[in-house]
């Protein structure tokens, strides 16, 4: 699938889009198909968010969704080196999952 | 320490309502980011991969207690509790929203601080040796030459749109402490027969995709000329620089393309044409910036020497103390590189004592180091012991400096949105393996240095030990570089062969320290060893 | 620092779509040709240079020259600051307009350099440039715009208008 994800402008927070909104949350994000270019475009210029980019992705076992590139993994998780500051803080394993 | 007058004071809040203003057209749609981007980044705001990242100037690399005090509070108040000491001496929070930065730039400027220049096509941050005016090999403090080149520098008209960034660095020893050989001009203040001081400039060296060394393009610039020297270097390239292609667009391949001497005698004549501008200040503002740098009080007549019969102390005295040029002082180098943790990482909590610790001990003054370290630089040797323990107490004195656990490393793919591969992880799976393994102190002085791309912020090139992360069809691979030295003997790192995953390159360092040891003669170092027997005996153990 | 002459309102809006413009002289009526084509040719006296010419070239001519426009194509490329401030070290006291990608934030370095006139491709907002123009309450350089940096402030030089 194509997701599409950018950061927030006030806040420069990694947000994925869920169809309607920007969510911190990776397991938000909707598949964006063709219209990327379009919905990155409108977005960009009501400054609702910065530098969207759309990026691959695949749905794990588990049904989670997973960007392609090892750095998009990183940008929905946090630093792996501070688990602690990630959106999976109670986790210590949560780092494993972007390799 | 220099301190702002009026008009310094001025200039930065000038810039902070300059920046407050542009972050309000921004926000108001005024500014596209391809516009704004620019402007953020001359003000050190950078978007990385989770946030915005705000980097922090510390001229030459020199701090108060106060200023120390300021960045622990920032650290906390607007970050999420701690900063990252970068190789360029300056710090860097990695949790900064837009909207806070231009407060934070205010805070900043209430202890003479800003974030001026530390990114963007333009001159950046200037550095220093990290022992200036405490060294007992200096000619001089080359820190005054420094801030005047920091006042000359910021908010520069003709220079604020260069082809690419532009880095000095200041130095007066003939020991290059500052890496001042891989600047875009390394400037080394030097003695003539006659006693006089001068500048020697160096031009083209960097690291980045294309490492190069520095030329040597003048020998002997008058102090009182060196404004003008600099500013015609800096012309030459901005007339000639390349645009077109952004890996081309550095000084060095300038220098390369058209030749150090054909370079040099452009300079000369454009430095002729100065000469006749009025572009140079008066050598009494040169004098004015010297007294801030006089001496502190030192107490005269102490005596050399300390009781090292606490053998953890002992360690950490041989390890990371500098001989000081004052009977009974030493300079203290804070190592910010506990085993298995984050090189250049601190705490708000250990930045505030830090900064206590400079107060009390250090003539309120203390250190960023290229290393990522933190200095205490004149500190009476007859109270070293009491210094450690506070700094023990609070995880900060690990005796491991210039060792294979002083590692730098640029933050890579855990924050840095240029990265292809992380380099913190691999730091701390090494300084882990080699302080399980008891070998650290036996191999003695081994510089260790990962950067998490071909920028090289890691300063790769440039370890004895160089690690470059590279991307290897989506996955995080490394190479492994041999035989770069940012020192007087200044080289680049040669790549060993095929990279390695993670878990390889770890051992591929064993097997490079373990084949050293093997080999080494009496006072050999790794980089002595690798320059005598040179590559092939490594790459067999590597690949054999 | 001095107001602009004309052009802060819509109505000033003339030739070449100049904004801004700090000189009180009639502006030149002809169109500015490129600098070959100028150093080739004697009736012209408004000349174009791009980034990759060198100003240089013109100086053997200043004394014909009434009009130089240095044309920005992106604003990231800083080539003309040094083109501008070569032919005012020079002595030229012709017009020098910045054209092209002309923004808010390069204004105070343009006017710096010697510019002083300036056609931005997309119009400014008058607001914003005015306080853009005013930005350096003092100045750390010496450069070509006549203002006395702060270090000859700080030893008796005259003060170029600081706030005392
Ligand atoms: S070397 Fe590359 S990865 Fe490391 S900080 Fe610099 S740009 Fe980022």
């Amino acid at each position: 699938m194509k997701i599409l994800t950018g950061n927030d402008l006030k806040s420069g927070a990694v947000v994925w889009w869920d169809g309607r909104n920007w969510s911190l949350h990776v397991e938000d994000a909707c598949d964006v198909g063709e219209d990327a270019a379009m919905i990155a475009a409108r977005e960009d210029a009501e400054r609702r968010v910065v530098v969207p980019y759309a990026i691959e992705a695949t749905v794990d076992a588990d049904g989670r969704i997973r960007p392609a590139h090892i750095k998009d993994r990183i940008r929905a998780l946090g630093p792996t080196v501070r688990t602690d500051l990630t959106l999976r803080p109670a986790d210590p394993e949560a780092g494993t999952w972007v390799i | 320490m220099y301190q702002y007058d009026r008009y310094d004071q001025q200039m930065v809040d000038a810039r902070v309502a300059d920046f407050r203003d542009q972050v309000r057209r921004r926000l108001d749609g005024k500014l596209t980011e391809d516009q704004f981007k620019p402007l953020r980044l001359m003000n050190g705001l950078y978007l990385q991969l989770h946030a915005y990242m705000l980097r922090v100037a510390v001229p030459y690399g020199t701090l108060s207690a106060a200023q120390m005090h300021m960045l622990g509070t920032i650290a906390d108040k607007y970050d999420r509790g701690y900063g990252h000491f970068t190789t360029r001496q300056n710090i860097q929070y990695n949790w900064i929203r837009l909207e806070d930065a231009p407060d934070i730039l205010s805070e900043l400027s209430t202890v003479e601080m800003h974030a001026i220049q530390t990114s963007g096509n333009c001159i950046r941050n200037i550095s220093a040796d990290h022992f200036a005016g405490a060294a007992a090999d200096e000619v001089a403090d080359p820190r005054p030459y420094a801030e005047l080149m920091r006042q000359w520098s910021s908010f520069h008209p003709e220079f604020s749109y260069l082809p690419r960034k532009f880095k000095i660095a200041v130095i007066a020893s003939e020991t290059d402490r500052a890496a001042m050989r891989l600047h875009d001009i390394g400037i080394r203040i030097h003695k003539n027969d006659a006693g006089e001081l001068g500048a020697a400039f160096y031009v083209g060296g960097g690291m980045g995709r294309t490492p190069m060394i520095s030329h040597l393009v003048r020998e002997w610039v008058p102090l009182d000329r060196l404004i003008t020297y600099a500013e015609a270097c800096l012309r030459v390239y901005n007339r000639y620089g390349r645009r077109d292609n952004k890996y081309k667009a550095r000084i060095k391949i300038l220098l390369h393309e058209i030749g150090a001497e054909d370079y040099a005698a452009q300079v000369d004549a454009e430095y002729q044409h100065l000469l006749d501008q009025g572009v140079e200040p008066p050598f009494a503002e040169l004098e004015r910036i010297r007294t801030f740098f006089a001496d502190p009080s030192f107490v005269q007549g102490l005596s050399d020497g300390v009781d090292q019969s606490d053998q953890a102390f002992a360690a950490w005295v041989q390890q990371n103390t500098h001989l000081h040029r004052m009977h009974g002082y030493t300079s203290a180098t804070i190592s910010l590189k506990p085993v298995g943790g984050i090189p250049g990482d601190a705490t708000a909590a250990q930045i505030h004592l830090m900064a206590d610790l400079a107060k009390e001990f250090s003539f309120d003054e203390c250190r960023v180091t290229h290393a990522q370290n933190i200095v205490l630089p004149h500190v009476e040797q007859r109270r070293l012991y009491e210094l450690w323990q506070r700094l023990d107490a609070a995880g900060l004195a690990t005796a491991n400096l210039d060792n294979i656990g002083d590692i730098i490393a640029c933050p890579g793919l855990d924050y840095c949105s240029l990265a292809n591969a992380r380099a913190i992880p691999l730091a701390q799976k090494i300084s882990q393996r080699f302080a399980d393994n008891g070998k650290e102190a036996v191999i003695g002085e081994l510089k260790l240095k990962i950067s998490g791309c071909i920028n090289a912020c890691g300063h790769h090139h440039a370890g004895h030990i160089g690690i470059l992360g590279v991307d290897r069809k989506g996955r995080e691979n490394y190479q492994l570089l041999l035989g770069g030295s940012e020192g007087a003997d200044t080289s680049l790192g040669k790549i060993t062969g095929p990279g390695f995953d993670e878990d390889g390159v770890v051992d591929a360092i064993e097997k490079t320290t373990e084949l050293y040891l093997a080999q080494r003669q009496e006072g050999e170092r790794f980089l002595d060893t690798y320059r005598r027997i040179g590559m092939e005996p490594f790459k067999e153990v590597l690949y054999g | 620092m001095a107001e602009p002459i004309s052009g802060t309102d819509s109505e000033a809006r003339e030739l070449d779509d100049v904004q801004f413009r700090f000189r009180n002289d009639e502006m030149v009526d002809h169109p500015a040709v490129t600098v070959d084509a100028f150093v080739g040719q004697t009736n012209a006296s408004a000349v174009r240079i791009e980034p990759g010419d060198d100003a240089r070239d013109l100086l053997l001519h200043l004394d014909r020259i009434a009009l130089v426009e240095v044309n920005f194509p992106s604003f990231g490329d800083g080539r003309g600051y040094s083109a501008a401030r070569i032919l005012r070290e020079a002595g030229y006291a012709g017009e020098l307009r910045a054209v092209g990608d002309v923004l808010i934030d390069q204004l105070s370095h343009m006017r710096r350099c010697g510019f002083d006139s300036f056609a931005p491709a997309v119009r400014l907002d008058a607001t914003d440039a005015e306080r853009a123009f005013a930005t350096w309450p003092d100045v750390y350089q010496a450069a070509v715009d006549g203002r006395a940096p702060i270090w000859t402030l700080r030893h008796g030089g005259r003060d170029g208008g600081g706030n005392g």
